[in-house]
């Protein structure tokens, strides 16, 4: 086994302990936080390259498990797995992360917590890498509920605004929604298979043993069992994707600083979901016959998520939050991707994405840290002049999101449409996707319009701005400095080129990552897939040009549609009305409160659980405790009873007959006194005589 | 009488005596050296560990069945008899209860109100609940169950708050009617079999014959009715739904590091019962009465959860989230009673759940006397002030306060990385193939404790600073480093739960056989 396979621990690892130590570093201990973060990130990028390349010399899977705990014989076994699709995301989150990283010093150089940032970030890239290394269901899920804290942690980083609070707690209770789903999808699947192991020589739950297993276990109320666990472990994808209808934290998640953004809420964590569907990608293809419902399920949910978060997207003024909604969109892209075409089309949309939306975030960030924390777009405007670096590398991202031609989200984009358009269960999907493409370049057009071209708007006055207490106050805009400005250039380039490494003319990504398995086609010699040749007779296939230039009409149309709304006469005065707003009121204003959905759950959910926990409360104070109560009134009344009838009726005639009677009401009425050890002298006195009794009719 | 292992050393009835003199010294040095109570108290306390340790290691985690035994006659004519052993079980609760009682010793440092009586109880408390948890004879094991009670109860009656008259004999009496009720059973036990032995009645009970003798001498309705008496009194004292509702009042009342000792190991007593003699001497009737046993774990898990939310005490928030983790013990012991046949994959599901069961009693014990001990630092810092929407923006003025706190609350949240997390799973993976629906209907506890818990860390430490709070002081170097283990206990324990898996491995397995017949 290769020494990286065995050493892949220590990808994690580092940053593991880098966030250890830079909790105990004190506040002022700046730099070596900074450093240790930078650093731990540095060295595991180079050994994520290292294990790319592994996984380029040698594509099998190579695993490592070991034992965990025991329970009574059996035990639990964790473990961890190199294969392509590990290896991609490794490489993608280190080198992402450490752009963030290098981009956070200048942007939280003046916060407070400026050590506490790189720590919960140092940890975060641990979790994360743990998600991408695990070869157990378990440790995948331990991992990635660790993300989650941190995703908490660092969405409340400004604990003392009231909003960022709100929103750290519903992220975490929104996501855990899902999170059960995919912890009872484990119980269950550990049971049916014994093992959450995924590879482990033949004996993993996804290896054909135990799917064989799977496709011949019985069905629960009509619903074949591989399907139900298949569907209860995408309601964690959907939760951690923010999928509808789970997806309202995702917005309310931007109160975190931008490069929390950046990086969790935009290209690692929340596609954290996508990789788990692919990870058991062989558990969601199980069906009897045809198509699997599982993936049917991801498809429609990817697909009408596009259109949705898409729609939101479009009558939004917060520019972060455009960016969230436009993420919640393209994630269900992804989601549309895997149902409808397979792994690789949905990993190569997850790995743009996750490089030109860094890059828009980190835009957002330049653009809110040169314009003292301004984030609403109508306020900004004609930044284009004061931010040249960031307008340009934003611009590019733009376009890249949009799926401009050539650009690398035109390349995966019209890799998903091409396989909706091929789905033999339903049209509707394409037309969504094509109708969400549509909106995409309609609304980062709109967006791009806001921000850097007209003049530059009045500031708000009413609003303070968000957090004065941390940034020094900058009263015209300015571009960010070079560590700012260089991880945009980098992430830039990468927008525009990497689409090339999976395009019909040479599609390496599709069969680095969707090789064969080698159980299953030993036939074919591995290395001849691995490097396919460049053949531009491949466009020539049935349909695939008119897609492509259809694809590229409805971009151009989605941007020059913005253009004309927004670009010709650019909005001079911020408390103008929204274009838009003015050719369809209503709908606008829909979707500007956001199709109303966090008020629905406001109004049910959310008031169904309040009303259990007053009712609950409620209970215990009234019924449970009223029960003892009433037990207790009984007693003592008894005892009172008895003596009023002790001191009134029989005092009156019998005193000296009735004596003993008397003594025993006095001892009932002592029942109220409240002291204890006259409590403990009746009960001790009854236990006797009682034992006394049950002896004397068990002798006799 | 002789002892069954003579010549070996006596370190069960030595961890119980320790206490025991422990309290009767701190007392007699008290009327010359008051001031040195205390030390002489952590002591004592500091010895039962270590003693406790050396029992561990010293522990065979490979051997079925009791080790470290003691027997000598006690009276032979009344079945009783002097008999001490441990299992997996017993040596996890003695360790458990040195490590807890240290824990509120700690917490108590600086308080200045608990004086020499006040350690003398707690070490009372201590050596009553070793009795408990190493006393195989009924008789034995009730008299140290009973003794526990009355530490307990002076402790909460004396050094509590305003109300805590009412609730300490809102307390004693609802726990004494369940010993009673429990006491019923066994004398009734008694008198049909002829023995007050734990061992003997559970291998009557496994053979099959023990409800069937009940049944001779008390009719089949007989024998379900000492059943629910003797599961009365473990409810109690665990407690479940509906017979808990002495507890939230008690916890509250109690001072701070009182409540640390009944949650963090007195509860466990209940746990314990319900492990060492209703599932093994009453599988039958538990059998049958599954469907209701599981529905009122599922109440001890859901409502406690709920009623949680809506407090605005933090001990009583913290007190109804204790019912709720013990919930999931309950859960785990009752599933367990499900009758399987010879079907050892179920046999592998149970005793996930079990070993899942003792995990999680000793997270809890751990995370919920944590809790309590941070509320006691809480207390002391504002004046005994401690209502939910008292605070806010604690974290400014207390981050590490705020920061190790937070280990604590998502310990209890079982956060995967921190001790809650294996044995929550553990207890699931076990139940949902026993029964789904209970399984499936557990999880609502989860979210909602979730809930709770953010809520509170949302009201008391995030959003914008109550200026009444700014100069409250952080921990001292002193609690810091006091506090340190235990924390660092639960991440090793989230981390590495084999070690405690390991040594109750054997025990499990036995049980998770045992209870088909």
């Amino acid at each position: 086994m290769a020494f990286i396979v065995r050493t892949l621990w220590i990808i994690p690892a580092l940053p593991a302990l880098a966030a250890g130590i830079s909790a105990t570093l004190r506040q002022r201990q700046r730099l070596l936080s900074a450093g240790l973060a930078i650093g731990s990130m540095g060295i595991s990028l180079a050994l994520a390259l290292c294990a790319f390349a592994q996984s380029l010399v040698d594509p099998n899977r190579q695993v490592v498990n070991f034992r965990w705990m025991q329970f009574g014989s059996d035990w639990i076994s964790l473990g961890w797995a190199l294969d392509p699709l590990t290896a991609l995301m490794l490489v993608m989150i280190a080198f992402v992360g450490l752009l963030i990283f290098i981009y956070s010093t200048g942007y939280m150089a003046h916060d407070a917590n400026f050590t506490r940032f790189f720590c919960f970030l140092s940890l975060f890239a641990a979790a994360m890498f743990g998600v991408v290394i695990a070869n157990s269901l378990l440790l995948l899920f331990m991992c990635w509920e660790l993300v989650g804290l941190t995703s908490y942690l660092l969405i409340g980083f400004w604990y003392h605004r009231p909003a960022a609070a709100a929103a750290a707690k519903k992220a975490f209770i929104t996501t855990r929604i899902g999170d059960l789903g995919l912890l009872l999808g484990m119980v269950w699947l550990y049971s049916q298979t014994g093992t959450l192991l995924f590879y482990d020589h033949g004996a993993g739950c996804l290896e054909h043993g135990a799917l064989t297993s799977l496709l011949g276990a019985a069905s629960v109320a009509g619903i074949p069992i591989f399907t139900a666990i298949a569907l209860l472990i995408f309601c964690g994808a959907v939760g951690k994707s923010g999928q509808l209808p789970l997806h309202v934290w995702l917005p309310d998640a931007m109160e975190g600083p931008t490069p929390v953004s950046a990086l969790i809420h935009a290209a690692t964590m929340v596609a954290a979901g996508v990789y788990l569907v692919a990870r058991v990608y062989p558990l969601m293809g199980l069906s009897h016959d045809g198509i699997a419902t599982a993936l049917k399920v991801v498809a429609w949910t990817g697909a009408i998520t596009a259109v949705f978060a898409a729609c939101i997207a479009v009558a939004q003024n917060d520019i972060k939050r455009i960016l969230a909604y436009s993420t919640i969109s393209q994630l269900g892209y992804m989601m549309l991707g895997l149902g409808v075409g397979g792994v690789s089309v949905g990993i190569f949309h997850l790995i743009t994405h996750a490089f030109f939306k860094a890059l828009l975030f980190l835009g957002a960030g330049s653009v809110i840290h040169g314009c003292t924390e301004e984030q609403d777009i109508r306020y900004l405007g004609g930044l284009r002049r004061f931010m040249p670096v960031t307008f340009a590398t934003y611009t590019i991202g733009t376009l890249a999101l949009c799926g401009f031609p050539l650009l690398s989200g035109f390349w995966s984009k019209d890799a998903i449409l091409h396989a909706a358009h091929n789905w033999s269960v339903s049209q509707a999907p394409f037309y969504l996707g094509a109708i969400g493409a549509l909106l995409t370049a309609f609304y980062m057009t709109r967006q791009v319009c806001y921000v850097f071209f007209g003049e530059r708007r009045e500031p708000q006055t009413a609003e303070s701005p968000r957090a004065p207490e941390e940034f020094c106050f900058v009263p015209d805009p300015h571009e960010s400095p070079a560590r700012m400005t260089t991880p945009l250039a980098i992430l830039a380039i990468l927008a525009v080129v990497l689409g090339f490494i999976d395009t019909p003319a040479w599609p390496w990504f599709t069969s680095f990552l969707e090789r064969p398995e080698p159980a299953l086609a030993t036939a074919s010699p591995v290395a001849a897939s691995l490097n396919p040749a460049l053949d531009f007779g491949r466009f020539a296939e049935a349909g695939l040009l008119p897609l492509m230039l259809m694809s590229s009409l409805i971009v151009l149309a989605g941007i020059g549609l913005g253009w004309w709304l927004y670009g010709r006469k650019p909005t001079t005065r911020a408390t103008d009305p929204d274009p838009l707003e003015r050719v369809a009121p209503p709908i606008f204003h829909a979707l500007q409160k956001r199709l109303y959905v966090d008020e629905l759950y406001e109004s049910t959910i959310i008031r169904a659980a309040h009303w259990a926990a007053h009712v609950s409360a409620w209970l215990d104070r009234w019924v449970w405790n009223g029960a003892v109560s009433t037990v207790r009134l009984l007693v003592t009344g008894l005892g009172r009873i008895d003596a009023s009838i002790d001191t009134h009726a029989v005092n009156g005639g019998f005193d000296e007959a009735c004596h003993e009677v008397s003594q025993g009401g006095r001892l009932l009425s002592r029942f109220q006194n409240g002291k204890v050890q006259n409590y403990l002298r009746v009960i001790a006195a009854a236990l006797v005589a009682l034992a006394a009794l049950l002896l004397w009719r068990s002798a006799a | 009488m002789s002892a069954v292992a003579s010549g070996a050393f006596p370190w069960l009835s030595l961890i119980t005596a320790l206490p025991l003199a422990g309290a009767l010294a701190v007392l007699l040095l008290s009327r010359w050296h008051p001031s040195r109570a205390r030390d002489l108290a952590v002591t004592v306390a500091a010895a039962a560990l270590v003693l406790a340790a050396i029992i561990w290691h010293r522990f065979d985690s490979n051997s079925l069945g009791m080790q470290f035994q003691e027997l000598h006659g006690w009276a032979p004519s009344l079945g009783v008899s002097y008999r001490l052993g441990i299992d997996g079980l017993g040596i996890l609760m003695l360790m458990l209860t040195a490590i807890v009682v240290l824990m509120s010793f700690a917490a108590s440092w600086a308080n200045s109100k608990q004086g020499p009586v006040y350690f003398a109880l707690v070490l009372l408390l201590e050596a009553g609940l070793f009795g408990t948890f190493t006393a195989l004879n009924f008789v034995h094991w009730f008299l140290f169950w009973e003794l526990s009670l009355i530490p307990a109860f002076f402790l909460v009656r004396l050094w509590g708050g305003k109300k805590s008259a009412q609730a300490s004999t809102q307390f004693f009496l609802y726990t004494m009617v369940g010993s009673v009720a429990l006491l019923l059973a066994f004398l009734a036990i008694f008198l049909a079999v002829g023995s007050f032995d734990f061992i003997a009645l559970t291998s009557f009970a496994q053979a099959g014959q023990l409800s069937a003798t009940l049944a001779r001498h008390f009719g089949p309705g007989g024998a379900k009715l000492l059943f629910w008496a003797a599961f009365f009194g473990f409810a109690v004292k665990t407690p479940v739904v509906p017979f808990h509702t002495w507890l939230p009042a008690t916890y509250a009342e109690a001072p701070s590091e009182t409540t640390m000792l009944l949650t963090g190991a007195m509860s466990k007593m209940g746990i314990y019962g319900l492990l060492r003699i209703l599932l093994p001497i009453f599988p039958e009737q538990m059998h049958r009465a599954l469907t209701l046993l599981l529905w009122l774990a599922i109440a001890s898990i859901v409502l406690p959860a709920f009623a949680a939310w809506a407090q605005t005490d933090l001990k009583r928030t913290f007190a109804y989230s204790s019912i709720n983790h013990l919930g999931y013990c309950v859960l785990g012991v009752c599933a367990v009673s499900k009758l399987t046949g010879a079907d050892t994959n179920l046999a592998t599901e149970k005793a996930a759940a079990l070993t899942g069961v003792l995990l999680q009693a000793f997270s809890h014990a751990l995370t919920a006397a944590a809790l309590f001990w941070f509320l006691a630092l809480l207390e002391r810092r504002s004046g005994g002030i401690r209502g939910l929407n008292d605070f806010g923006g604690l974290r400014k003025a207390v981050p590490v306060f705020t920061g190790l706190m937070g280990i604590a609350i998502f310990c209890s949240l079982g956060l995967p990385g921190l001790s809650g997390f294996p044995g929550e799973f553990l207890i699931l993976k076990g139940v949902f193939p026993l029964a789904p629906w209970a399984g499936s209907l557990s999880l609502l506890g989860l979210l909602v404790t979730a809930v709770f818990l953010l809520n509170a860390i949302q009201r008391v430490f995030w959003g914008p600073l109550n200026g009444r709070w700014a100069a409250m002081p952080d921990l001292t170097t002193a609690e810091l480093l006091m506090l340190a283990p235990a924390l660092a206990l639960m991440l090793i324990l989230g981390l590495y739960p084999q070690l405690i898996a390991g040594p109750v491995h054997a025990t499990v397995m036995q049980w998770a056989g045992q209870v088909r017949f």
